[in-house]
């Protein structure tokens, strides 16, 4: 089909929506409302961990916020359209945005298309500065493409069978087989985690489960074993268990990153005023720990607000789960959740060192276009069943 | 919908509600429970200590000359952040340094290397902070400097510029390295201590390691500037929080004339010199003449005006840096140790100049002065043959020439006989123990006091040390056979080993009579001696040893005095001291002290000592006798105490005696057998007068070393 028929009918699907005046009530109000303020806080500390830096360095102060806004803005467009269109009508382009998905995957990985940051292979170079990390859409693709393979095969009242599952783990093995050669752990145990969730909540059989399980234990024993992880990864993993082991290059960055954190106390020392922030001692604060500069300007009553907005969400998420009754909408459901618990709490507990290193944003909060794109369409998509579920 | 998939739904929601619950406690410990921990790391890792090290005080001489100043050298500094900001690491810059500075790479490398990171040098390594640049010179030549900083370009991160440093100016030759010391990085221990010695140190301090540098450090030290600044990730700095600048040490007067120390130095390498040569005189010849020591003390306030050690070293090699070869030769064995100051680290057998000890010990036990003693050339005494020193017998004598003659054979008798009295192998229950006593009460086996660190005890081998003794080596005597080895096994050895095992804890009549002429277990560091002959001359009053005389502000004013203390009585009457005071003068004047003062204008009294030493040499000869000779002058009315001492140096009067005669010569300006006290060191007396500065901190009046009276070995 061509471009116009699909836009077109998207905008149709989307007006239908508005003219029948129940679309906007029937949104999930509290989700929406949790996410529009861990987007206002986001900002801010976007804001406060490059404002003074780019400004000490003659550039433009707010060159960081700019980006970050036009980044929501374009996210909130692509999340309404996922959450207009009927999510009905989402199985039939779910091919689609698979291929788009193992297409770009295998992009990053012609050189001279990809671009390495951070030991992975992980980046499409745009013009004007940005780029597109294809995994994050991946994650999407995946969710959507099981959620169709297990949903479509029956009506829901029979659990499914190995073939379904081996279907639907087909779905996922392909791109997180690409993810895994950038190499980007981070993603794909956020991925692997979003598969279980999906395969579980399916109702497929447990010894389904307890494979899936005991293959990823395997898998990792078999990475350290075989030198499969890169030399950067054994640091990260080294210096996690022993803070003290590399103090110059990961281990400095979780140490400051406790530090920075641990020096923000009760109420913080204000928005802009983190001197642990201000100097960057944590490097990559207004991505990957971007959660450092809440700890240490927001303090203990911020930094929980945020970890509570997330708590809200993902309870949302869990409700509407449980209520509704498609099992298509409610395994996609059940692997967003998956995927956002699971990469807020890889972020999170990286900052506070309860986790090793892994490079993924904080959801929502983290300077990244890409990520913020494919987090806000996982709110559409959340949205979009909430809106058309049909409720027990 | 089914229910295995809601049960799964649940599961999903309590893991997920567990994660976070942990996110909840984890954020709790780190920002509440361990905050104020975090918030100081956060603080120590954002502020930095730039430390501009303050001017450390002068030591000065009686008279205001400095034995110990700052002088400006030209420092190159080593800036390792930006070294490492260098492709390489900054071995190219390195590289090119050390060719400008006669160094090589491996040496700067080391000095530049912080102490304690992984892989970095032991020894020589920089243990200050590493944003301090880290000095490796503090001498380099102006074209080296010019070359550094004109080419820029060439040597990033390392800088030249004029700075002080400590240097030990040696006006007029003097030496002094035992009583100055030396300074050093401070230790972490010091760092990490909370005395009071370690209030207000930094890591880039230097600290006094020995002598009057370590004994007066907190006075001469004065405080660093601190200027705390915060920096970020790269280190630049952002902001000042405090800028404290140093403030300049206080300056120590000492009682050391450097003028007498000088002759004090020359007169004691003189006679190590003469004892190797051979002194005029002497039947046995050459001596090995391995170390030895000589201080001129104040007899009444007991300051000390000069004290020597041999061998000594050049107090300003610390200044570079010690080599790995310098370092060790100050405590190497065949180089004999020079880092060990004799004057109060060597410990020695007393011999003859014990006997003050033995006539006071008499003097108690009720012997007549007055009445003759028999003085035959040897003693039996058991079973042992004691003798005289080269077996001479004086016959029937008065107990004023047994101390002249230092005649052994009168005291064998008398110690013996107390022995006897005393309950001999089975002691009494009340014991008189005159000796040990009277050793006890002119200080042996204590420390003087003298203000400088690491000062020896000697050894009062009394009861109570013998027990100990003998308990510590019970063991070794009693299995001799299997616990010596082979080379210590010959009869005589095995058979007192036999007699140790039964009886080593008593004192037996050996131990007794050896007691009474200062040989045997009992040792006395030369500033023991000196303290005790001072007692003597100033009429009893036994006076702690000082060579601080006074802390002067760095605008001159005396914040503090060192005056003299008194620590005690000798343990005589006023007929016995002055019998003792007699009884030394002749010494000098009919006795063994007569060949070195022949024809002295000044009267001097004196006590020679020649100790016999037991045991063996590195290359296995004998170990020679110990030359000893404490006096004091002038007799009538004394002011100076001088003592002597040459280890394996032969007799106290042939080796020893020229060059206190010498010193004398120098104190009361001798020429031949005239007194001409323009020539004199001190025409009126010890200096009483503490030297002034002026306001800016020079010495007034400017001192101008004039030649001194300086007659040769």
């Amino acid at each position: 089909m061509s471009s116009y028929t699909t836009s077109a009918r998207l905008s149709r699907g989307f007006k239908k929506s508005i003219d029948r005046g129940g679309f906007v009530r029937q949104l999930d109000l509290v989700l929406l409302g949790a996410v529009a303020l861990l987007l206002i806080i986001g900002s801010l500390l976007v804001s406060a961990s490059t404002r003074d830096w780019y400004d000490s360095q003659g550039l433009d102060p707010h060159f960081y916020l700019k980006r970050h806004l036009l980044n929501i803005v374009i996210g909130i467009f692509l999340a309404a359209m996922t959450a207009a269109v009927d999510y009905r009508l989402l199985r039939a382009y779910t091919p689609v945005l698979w291929g788009l998905a193992v297409i770009g995957l295998i992009a990053v990985l012609i050189p001279g298309v990809g671009e390495t940051i951070n030991g992975a292979r992980a980046w499409i170079a745009l013009p004007g500065g940005f780029s597109v990390q294809p995994a994050e859409f991946a994650k999407l693709a995946i969710i959507v493409g099981m959620a169709m393979v297990l949903a479509e095969k029956r009506d829901g009242e029979k659990d499914p069978r190995n073939i379904d599952v081996l279907q639907a783990l087909g779905v996922a093995a392909l791109p997180v087989l690409l993810i895994f050669v950038q190499p980007d752990v981070g993603t794909i145990l956020i991925v692997c985690c979003s598969v279980v969730a999906i395969i579980a909540v399916s109702g497929a059989p447990a010894r389904w489960i307890a494979g899936l399980l005991m293959f990823a234990v395997l898998g990792g024993v078999a990475a350290v074993q075989f030198n499969i992880l890169q030399d950067y990864q054994l640091k990260r993993l080294q210096s996690f268990i022993n803070p003290q082991a590399d103090p110059q290059e990961s281990g400095y960055q979780l140490q400051q990153a406790r530090i920075t954190i641990g020096s923000g106390g009760f109420l913080g020392k204000g928005l802009y005023k983190g001197p642990q922030s201000n100097g960057r001692f944590v490097p990559e604060q207004q991505t990957d720990f971007i959660f450092t500069v809440a700890g240490e300007e927001l303090g203990f009553v911020g930094s929980s607000g945020i970890i509570a907005l997330f708590a809200v969400l993902l309870w949302r998420a869990g409700r509407l789960a449980r209520r509704t009754t498609d099992l298509f909408g409610r395994l996609v459901v059940s692997g967003v959740m998956a995927w956002f618990a699971f990469q807020f709490f890889e972020n999170v507990g990286m900052a506070l060192g309860l986790m090793p290193m892994t490079g993924v944003p904080l959801p929502f909060l983290s300077y990244g276009g890409t990520s913020m794109f494919a987090t806000l369409m996982a709110v559409g998509l959340l949205q979009n069943v909430h809106a058309r579920r049909s409720w027990n | 919908m089914n229910d295995r998939s809601s049960q799964r739904l649940l599961v999903m929601y309590i893991l997920i509600g567990s994660l976070v619950v942990a996110l909840f406690g984890r954020l709790y410990y780190l920002q509440i429970a361990a905050g104020p921990k975090y918030q100081q790391a956060a603080l120590d890792n954002q502020s930095r200590d730039i430390v501009t090290p303050a001017v450390r005080g002068m030591i000065l001489d009686d008279r205001g000359v400095p034995l110990a100043v700052n002088r400006t050298g030209l420092v190159v500094t080593v800036d390792n952040v930006a070294l490492g900001k260098q492709a390489d690491g900054g071995k190219a810059v390195l590289t090119r340094l050390a060719k400008i500075l006669n160094s090589d790479y491996k040496t700067l490398w080391t000095k530049t290397q912080l102490c304690g990171a992984k892989g970095s040098p032991k020894i020589g390594c920089w243990n200050g902070s590493p944003y301090q640049p880290i000095p490796v010179t503090k001498a380099a030549a102006s074209e080296a400097a010019l070359q550094i900083i004109e080419h820029a370009e060439q040597f990033p991160g390392i800088a030249a510029k004029p700075e002080g440093f400590r240097t030990y100016p040696a006006d007029g030759g003097v030496n002094a390295a035992h009583i100055l010391g030396y300074l050093g990085p401070v230790s972490n221990e010091d760092l990490q201590s909370t005395s009071t010695r370690s209030v207000g140190l930094h890591p880039t301090d230097l600290v006094g390691k020995a002598g009057l540098e370590y004994q007066y450090d907190q006075y001469l030290r004065g405080q660093s500037g601190v200027r705390r600044v915060v920096v970020d990730r790269t280190g630049a700095v952002t902001r000042t929080l405090q800028d404290t600048l140093p403030l300049s040490g206080n300056h120590l007067v000492t009682s050391i004339d450097s003028k007498l120390q000088t002759v004090v130095e020359e007169q004691l390498a003189a006679a190590i010199a003469r004892a190797r040569a051979g002194a005029p005189g002497d039947k046995r010849g050459a001596r090995k003449a391995d170390a030895g020591a000589a201080i001129v003390m104040d007899v009444t306030s007991g300051r000390i005006m000069a004290m020597a050690s041999w061998p000594t070293y050049n107090p300003n090699i610390w200044l570079e840096g010690l080599s790995f070869k310098q370092a060790s030769d100050l405590f190497s064995e065949a180089e004999g140790v020079p880092a060990l100051s004799r004057a109060i680290q060597g410990q020695l057998a007393p011999a003859s100049t014990f006997k003050v000890v033995s006539l006071s010990a008499a003097a108690k036990a009720g012997y007549d002065f007055n009445a003759k003693y028999n003085c035959p050339a040897s003693l039996k005494i058991g079973n042992r043959v004691f003798t005289n020193y080269e077996s001479k017998g004086a016959g029937l004598i008065s107990m004023r020439t047994a101390i002249a003659l230092s005649c052994d054979t009168v005291w064998y008798q008398i110690a013996y006989d107390q022995w006897v009295k005393d309950g001999g192998l089975s002691p009494k229950r009340n014991l008189n123990d005159f000796f040990f006593k009277a050793a006890k009460g002119f200080g042996f086996g204590k420390q003087t006091g003298v203000d400088l660190p690491s000062e020896s005890s000697g050894r009062l081998a009394n009861r109570e040390w013998k027990q100990s003794w003998y308990e510590a080596n019970k063991n070794f005597f009693c299995n001799y056979e299997t616990k010596a080895i082979p080379a210590q096994q010959t009869p005589l050895l095995i058979a007192i080993a036999k007699e140790n095992c039964v009886d080593g804890a008593k004192i037996r009549a050996g131990d007794a009579v050896n007691f009474a002429i200062g040989q045997g277990d009992t040792t006395a560091t030369p500033m023991q001696m000196i303290q005790m002959y001072a007692a003597i001359a100033n009429g009893g009053t036994i006076m702690k040893p000082t060579i601080g005389r006074a802390i002067l502000d760095n605008k001159g004013k005396i914040i503090k005095e060192i005056l003299p203390q008194s620590v005690g009585k000798l343990p005589l009457d006023k007929p016995t001291l002055a019998f003792m005071q007699d009884a030394l003068q002749a010494v000098v004047t009919e006795g063994t002290a007569r060949y070195p003062f022949t024809d002295f204008p000044v009267a001097v009294s004196a006590k020679t000592g020649t100790g016999e030493v037991f045991g063996k040499n590195l290359d296995g000869s004998e170990k020679d006798t110990t030359s000893w000779l404490v006096s004091y002058a002038p007799s009538e009315k004394p002011k100076y105490a001088v003592l002597m001492m040459v280890s394996q140096g032969g007799t106290g009067s042939l080796t020893s005696g020229p060059s206190v005669r010498k010193i004398y010569e120098s104190i009361f300006g001798v020429t031949g057998s005239k007194v001409d006290p323009l020539r004199s060191l001190f025409p009126s007396g010890p200096p009483s007068v503490i030297p002034k500065l002026t306001t800016d901190g020079r010495v007034l009046p400017p001192m101008k070393l004039k030649s001194t009276a300086k007659n040769g070995g």
